[in-house]
């Protein structure tokens, strides 16, 4: 199912007006329950449409606490197996547990240039009006894209 | 039923947020923020203007949000006439190759920058083996512009570790945007969690957009957004069929759930000509998680046949030669489907890939060390873009080295990106040999409504683009915007509708919550009412209709003329119940929104499928009244046109035109 949110962890991301897990969920699902009338609890963030969860895993990655997991989508996983990223600075680390125990972990590389430090137009061309109604880009030589 | 109005009594008026500016990008996926990259460049010495609106956060909206395994369009070493060749085989021989060769010229370009700003890609070590992107630069393996050799699963697709493949192309549209609103002096050019429902038409000029219409899903707030270049740079359309799975899992599509036809929708409100649109994906995946099966068949030789070990594209060829030659060779994704089928109906299921005996056939050549590599590889293709299989498969306890898995043709998907060419018809690069001259019409990617672009999976008859192509295509749009802006410098954008009426209809399923839901008792998360219609009951209807009349998996695929028009008949209903669609919520309300589209994109499916009187995509869909293909008739484009001034659709049929050999 779809991620949910452990009530233990959520600090509701410390008094701010919106948490990390509704700025980025791509589909609208996370949403903080400011004065506990639907969790139970006061500033928990939840998720307020588990059947529209692609387990994209975007706001478990995201949150700082540690506190969003996902369970696997009953209408077909059987219980009991889960996957859990810690996503780093440079690299992400899964571990994937089984129903019957078997643990395996992995470690991916996900950049090599610093998050932020990107720098679109550095040593870029400058874009050449009389080509405007030419194909292709302003990056690319005309022979690039020349018919051959 | 009686019509109903908002009149702003039971919902508060929205505060109405004005903009003007010269390029409004309508989603920041991947085509949306290779558009910012691209116009913003050409749009700041000019000083023009560029907004991008999206429904979610860019850093991780649209169907890369997750990451992914693999860039599927590389060009490289290969020759791009080859490229359209693949495009136009795997595609059932109607595509259109103009656009297809121009974006294979293009695509290497935006590959090249994704890897410049941080993208690991794999390279191909010294023993042969690959390199993940940390072991490739550790070792000094040049960059693909500079010639490093990349590790190919198949002839077009490339490995990468992917993870964060959107945010690093998100940062780059971010700063671009960034140096356009600096140049032009804007307080802000990037609107997240705001979502478009409908384009404005021109009050003075016929055929012409002159903005959107969106609002805020987080804030009582209506954006209006003035423009003379607009790009629809919205996804497909998922969840339009009722899905294999209907609980919690009818979020684990195979394309990213969020997308809902809206680009579909809007286009063709505005009138513009779509094609290909009967085109749809039924990707043959890990069944239930949707895995991706690419890397599998090409990078890792996995074999898959029937239950009795049989090859299924082996065992059928001789009756798919007999039914659907030229199109058996190669054979075709739809064909493979097709075969996979004639299995499952035939009782001779599941459809397995063999995992286990492709991994253990390659460990034979390795180290230990090498092959533990391998197995990481082979969990870091879900584990990069389909996070959901590699639960499932920790679930029921499946080692993908140990034992097989189950294979599934899905439920049907609208896209115009990858392996389907479902979209709009337009103007394409005209400088490619053989064109006809009506294929162009002076500003590449624009639709036939002036003003309007489109790039990504919004285009038609120009599948197998994929991430990188829906960028390099982006940037293609972006250009010829600013081009656009330029040469219509003197143009005044002026709605033709009211801005007041706009924000009522747009307001109206909150009205209606309002004014309706105290009638019963039932809470609202089970809300039953007479009065109006919830967007979750809307998207059930329309799954129901489509997957039953419309040819989903209820009937293995199979519709037919008088299938069709009865769908078409409750699919008019549904669109008239659309206007008492209610929302507790703005979450709601992009809901109910997005459910709206997707009946669009639905109703020009089904017409499109009714127009074209073969069976075109067998394996995709089937016309049980017209079970072949009909190369005499049919090999031809099948383009629509709404009018947004008599709300009638028109089909009609446009030549294809081979371009290359």
């Amino acid at each position: 199912m779809p991620s949910f949110v452990m009530t233990e962890k959520c600090d509701g991301c410390k008094g701010q007006d919106k948490t990390a897990c509704m700025y980025i969920c791509p589909n609208d699902l996370m949403k903080l329950d400011k004065d506990g009338s639907v969790t139970g609890t006061p500033r928990k963030a939840y998720n307020q449409e588990p059947e529209q969860c692609w387990e994209c895993y975007n706001c478990v990655k995201i949150c700082l606490q540690q506190a969003i997991e996902v369970s696997c989508y009953k209408d077909f996983a059987p219980l009991g197996g889960s996957v859990i990223p810690m996503r780093g600075t440079d690299s992400i680390m899964w571990t994937v547990k089984f129903r019957n125990g078997t643990l395996k972990r992995f470690k991916f590389p996900i950049r090599l240039v610093p998050e932020g430090s990107v720098d679109p137009y550095a040593g870029k061309p400058e874009p050449n009006f009389d080509d405007i109604k030419k194909p292709g880009l302003f990056t690319q030589t005309a022979d690039q894209v020349a018919v051959k | 039923m009686e019509k109903e109005v908002n009149n702003f009594q039971f919902v508060e008026k929205p505060e109405v947020v004005e903009i003007d500016t010269d390029i409004l990008i309508i989603g920041g996926g991947m085509a949306g923020t290779g558009t910012a990259f691209e116009a913003c460049r050409w749009a700041n010495p000019k000083g023009l203007k560029v907004v991008m609106l999206d429904k979610a956060a860019i850093d991780r909206s649209g169907s890369v949000a997750m990451g992914l395994s693999a860039i599927n369009t590389y060009v490289g070493e290969n020759d791009v006439q080859d490229y359209v060749r693949y495009v136009r085989s795997d595609l059932m021989g109607i595509v259109r190759e103009d656009l297809i060769w121009d974006l294979g010229r293009m695509v290497d370009d935006s590959v090249h920058l994704f890897e410049e700003w941080g993208l690991p890609i794999w390279k191909k070590g010294d023993d042969g083996f690959s390199l993940d992107g940390f072991q490739a630069r550790d070792a000094g393996k040049a960059l693909l512009k500079d010639g490093g050799t990349p590790v190919r699963s198949g002839k077009w697709q490339i490995m990468i570790n992917g993870e964060s493949y959107k945010a690093i192309v998100a940062e780059a549209a971010k700063k671009a945007l960034e140096t356009n609103r600096v140049a032009t002096g804007m307080d802000q050019n990037l609107f997240e969690r705001v979502f478009v429902t409908r384009l404005l038409l021109d009050a003075n000029e016929p055929n012409r957009v002159a903005g959107a219409i969106g609002f805020s899903v987080r804030e009582n707030k209506v954006y209006i957004v003035r423009a003379n270049a607009i790009l629809g740079g919205t996804g497909g359309a998922v969840n339009v069929f009722r899905p294999r799975s209907v609980g919690e899992g009818i979020g684990r599509t195979w394309f990213g759930v969020w997308n809902a036809g809206s680009g579909y929708a809007m286009g063709a409100q505005a009138g513009a000509e779509m094609t290909l649109m009967e085109n749809r994906f039924v990707p043959m995946r890990f069944k239930d998680g949707y895995g991706p099966v690419g890397a599998w068949f090409l990078f890792f030789k996995a074999k898959a046949t029937n239950a009795l070990g049989e090859d299924y594209c082996v065992t059928h060829a001789d009756e798919i030669k007999e039914m659907y030659a030229p199109y058996h060779e190669p054979m075709t994704t739809a064909l493979r489907n097709h075969a996979a089928m004639l299995d499952m109906k035939a009782g001779k299921g599941p459809i397995l890939m063999h995992t286990h005996e492709a991994m253990q056939e390659l460990a034979k050549t390795m180290e230990p060390k090498r092959i533990k590599h391998l197995e990481a590889e082979a969990w870091e293709d879900f584990l990069d873009m389909s996070i959901s299989q590699a639960g499932l498969w920790a679930a029921d306890n499946v080692e993908p080295d140990k034992t097989p898995s189950e294979l599934m043709p899905s439920e049907p998907y609208l896209l115009g990106s990858h392996a389907g060419c479902a979209g709009f018809w337009v103007s394409g690069p005209g400088d490619i040999p053989g064109t006809p001259a009506e294929w162009s019409w002076g500003y590449n990617r624009m639709s036939t409504v002036n003003g309007l672009f489109f790039a990504g999976d919004t285009v038609g008859a120009s599948g197998h683009k994929f991430s990188s192509g829906s960028h390099a295509e982006g940037r293609a749009a972006g250009k010829s915007m600013v081009a656009w802006c330029i040469d219509h410098a003197d143009y005044k954008p002026a709605a033709k509708e009211s801005v007041d009426e706009l924000v009522a209809e747009m307001y109206l399923p909150m009205e209606m919550y309002g004014k309706y839901s105290g009638y019963t008792t039932a809470p609202s998360d089970v809300d039953i009412n007479p009065h109006y219609i919830t967007p979750r009951m809307l998207q059930f209807r329309l799954m129901k209709i489509m997957d039953e009349y419309v040819g989903g998996v209820a009937t293995w695929y199979t519709t037919s003329k008088s299938m069709l028009e009865t769908g078409l008949r409750k699919l008019e209903m549904l669109k008239e119940d659309a206007g008492r669609m209610a929302a507790k919520d703005l979450h709601e309300l992009l809901r109910c929104w997005e459910n709206y589209h997707r009946i669009w994109a639905g109703e020009a499916h089904a017409r499109h499928i009714l127009f074209r009187e073969e069976t075109r995509y067998p394996g995709y869909y089937y016309r049980g009244d017209f079970p072949k293909i009909n190369d005499a008739d049919w090999k031809c484009f099948n383009n629509s046109k709404y009018d947004p001034n008599t709300g009638e659709w028109v089909n009609f049929k446009k030549d294809y035109v081979q371009l290359v050999d």
